[in-house]
């Protein structure tokens, strides 16, 4: 089996389904030729053709709003946005026309398409390379928001969102595009949207968290002493949210901290935290914990590891949680 | 060394039928026969009756606001025309109702609409044409994305996209002029220069002298007309229908048409237009202009006029009782459409119709009831 990147896993994903789906066009910026900026899309024109792999001009608004044509039309778009940070241009055709689609139109018109958006910081990037603006668009019904944080998941969930019947914005964490390698099969398998996945058990504390906050996690468990047993769930897709494992866990451990990147104000952790609170509350041994980034605009990048969680903060968080 | 001029254009304006409607016969060669002129200006008829009902229905509490057509149905019903009902496809802005209910949309959809109900969206399957669009430009780029589908698949298809002056101030129309152009997708882009975007006039939109320049940029063919002319509408729209048809991409029409009604029943125009400019406009109104034509070709009288009046008449009135007699929807619909399949977070506020869940106990939410004892306590659900 061969041992793929986050990069490599996508890439998989797009060329089998563009196989198997003819009705798949890829479009963005840079993407043919060059293989987009991440390579993420490396070989596609030269394997399926300049018709299905398009360098479309410079227009993030332009590259949503033709996808809403391409799917209202019976084609599956694959819109690349190059960088989180240019989804503002695109956030009208996103929000208020693909979302709205089907819903205006009682079913008449739908909108299939998978738009993929490198997010978050960490790899010493420009200014708005880095933000992490997931919560915005879970919070814009009609829209599903997955954001994968490894090779083996990125390729069933991208096969889940490229067959989905909706708009599916298909976040890449782009510290982990490199940073991870592990076996990808081949064949084909999906992962579906709206479940999330126990990356490891545990009784004491239920730590969730989604993208590259997921390795940081990890990285936190393994600093903790041995005797604090934590449950680790990575959610895998933003919206819809798998409240189910998440409920089931914490009403086993008790105790929870959600991580992630975006700021804390109305991050997708205060909707996490509520739920918790909701549904758990005769469980919970303490106050749901929030391990996120700061309140201010994602710093330029010689401080950006003092914005971004890292282990040493989630193990504080975590401790804290336990210590209530 | 010396400067020299890169890129030199015009732009070229035409009019075929007049005011008075005298008609220009070698520009009206080979365009619309007595016979569609007739079955045209009957539709006319049939439009303005309904902008009439439909204001009236608005003014009597029946309906939300409403923007009335009056004025560009030469305009509308020309370019339709010009195109193959359910095959070539319409993105419509909102001012076309007579373009579409040409291409067969149910006329009783657009009271619907405005009704408050999206049921008047749901374009039934065989109509081609994207529902009416209210985000200003947006749908441009729909309509280069469909001809993009279009000119993949290899079908010989054609879009026709309405917008008016207003929206090419917007970002999302140059993209998908751009688009359009780059790509050669087989799409017409009609820009109806009404004169005004709500009470703000052409002068202040663009420092252009016209708006058809503006698709020069793209290297798009374009054209000014008289859009209250249906044969210089039928024919610009023609002459772009047949280039995007041979492969040729993507054109552009500024149709010089006039809004005769406020922008919407919950306008007053009378705050920002003169007085003059609105009766010189109602000189330039396609009806009459139409009228006078088919009259000098003896192809129409009064007993006609009369007739084709009343006939409008009921036939509205009939479109109106179908609007209002439709039952209300479900509040089920507010969740069923969201998504193909209803996410279960979802269908529990669909199914109890609130989003607090003091009272949800987990076997409510499909979740195992809890092991632990102090859990049992937990309340139990109220009944909805």
């Amino acid at each position: 089996m061969p041992k793929l990147d986050l990069v490599g896993a996508i890439n998989l994903a797009l060329a089998q389904e563009m196989e198997r789906d003819e009705r798949i066009v890829l479009l963005g910026e840079d993407i043919g030729l060059n293989g987009g900026v991440f390579r993420v899309t490396d070989g596609l024109q030269k394997r399926f053709g300049c018709e299905r792999v398009v360098d479309s001009p410079l227009s993030e608004s332009g590259i949503i709003g033709t996808s809403i044509g391409l799917a209202m039309a019976g084609m599956r778009p694959v819109p690349e946005i190059q960088f989180e940070g240019f989804l503002g241009p695109a956030y009208d055709q996103l929000v208020n026309q693909a979302a709205r689609c089907r819903s205006r139109t009682r079913g008449a018109f739908t909108c299939p398409m998978t738009v993929r958006v490198p997010i978050g910081g960490g790899i010493h990037a420009p200014e708005l390379h880095s933000d992490s603006p997931e919560a915005v668009y879970a919070h814009t019904p009609g829209l599903k928001v997955v954001m994968p944080s490894r090779p083996y998941d990125a390729k069933g969930l991208l096969l889940s969102a490229l067959r989905d019947p909706d708009p599916v914005i298909f976040f890449e964490p782009k510290r982990v595009y490199r940073s991870l390698k592990e076996e990808v099969p081949e064949e084909e398998y999906t992962i579906p949207i709206g479940k999330a996945q126990v990356v490891s058990e545990g009784t004491d504390l239920t730590l969730i968290a989604w993208g590259a906050m997921v390795s940081e996690c990890l990285e936190a468990i393994d600093r903790l002493p041995e005797e604090v047993s934590i449950e680790l769930i990575d959610l895998r897709t933003i919206y819809p949210m798998d409240v189910e494992t998440i409920v089931n866990s914490v009403l086993k451990t008790g105790r929870a901290v959600v991580v992630h990147e975006a700021p804390r104000t109305s991050g997708f952790g205060a909707e996490v935290s509520s739920l918790i609170q909701e549904d758990c509350f005769l469980s919970l041994e303490a106050p749901v914990q929030r391990v996120t980034g700061f309140d201010t605009p994602m710093p330029y990048y010689k401080l950006e590891k003092a914005y971004l969680p890292d282990a040493d903060r989630i193990v504080a968080g975590v401790r804290d949680c336990l210590a209530y | 060394m010396p400067r020299k001029t890169v890129y030199r254009a015009e732009v070229e304006y035409f009019q075929i039928l007049d005011e008075e409607g005298r008609l220009d016969t070698e520009l009206a060669a080979d365009t619309l026969s007595d016979g569609d002129v007739k079955a045209l200006y009957e539709q006319m008829i049939v439009c303005r009756e309904f902008d009439e009902q439909a204001f009236k229905l608005q003014r009597s509490g029946r309906m939300g606001t409403f923007p009335q057509n009056k004025g560009q149905e030469a305009m509308a019903l020309g370019a339709a025309r010009a195109l193959r009902k359910g095959v070539d496809h319409i993105v419509p802005y909102y001012r076309e109702n007579p373009a579409m209910f040409l291409h067969g949309l149910p006329m009783h959809y657009v009271l619907l609409h405005w009704m408050g109900d999206e049921r008047g969206n749901a374009i039934p399957r065989n109509v081609e044409m994207n529902a009416l669009c209210l985000a200003i430009g947006t749908q441009t780029l729909h309509a280069a994305g469909i001809a993009w589908a279009y000119k993949l698949r290899k079908e010989d298809r054609v879009v026709l996209c309405f917008f008016g002056d207003g929206s090419t101030s917007t970002g999302d129309f140059h993209e998908a002029m751009n688009f359009a152009a780059t790509l050669k997708l087989p799409v017409i882009f009609c820009c109806i220069n009404n004169g005004w975007a709500i009470s703000v006039p052409c002068a202040k939109q663009t420092a252009s002298e016209t708006f058809a320049q503006k698709a020069l940029a793209y290297g798009m063919p374009t054209v000014q007309v008289d859009g209250n002319d249906i044969f210089a509408m039928y024919k610009a729209t023609r002459e772009a229908w047949d280039r995007a048809r041979a492969g040729g991409g993507p054109s552009f029409i500024e149709a010089l048409t006039y809004r005769l009604g406020d922008h919407t029943t919950a306008d007053d125009a009378r705050r920002y237009r003169p007085a003059a400019e609105l009766e010189a406009a109602v000189l330039r109104d396609p009806l009459p202009r139409t009228r006078k034509y088919l009259e000098s070709r003896g192809l129409w009288d009064e007993s006609q006029e009369t007739k084709a009046q009343e006939k409008a008449k009921v036939l509205v009135h009939e479109v109106v009782q179908a609007a209002l007699n439709i039952p209300k929807p479900s509040t089920d619909d507010i969740f069923d459409f969201v998504f193909e399949q209803i996410p279960e977070s979802l269908a529990q506020q669909k199914k109890t119709m609130r989003t607090d869940s003091i009272g949800e106990d987990p076997t409510q939410i499909g979740l195992k009831p809890p092991t632990e004892p102090g859990m049992t306590e937990k309340p139990k659900a109220v009944s909805h």
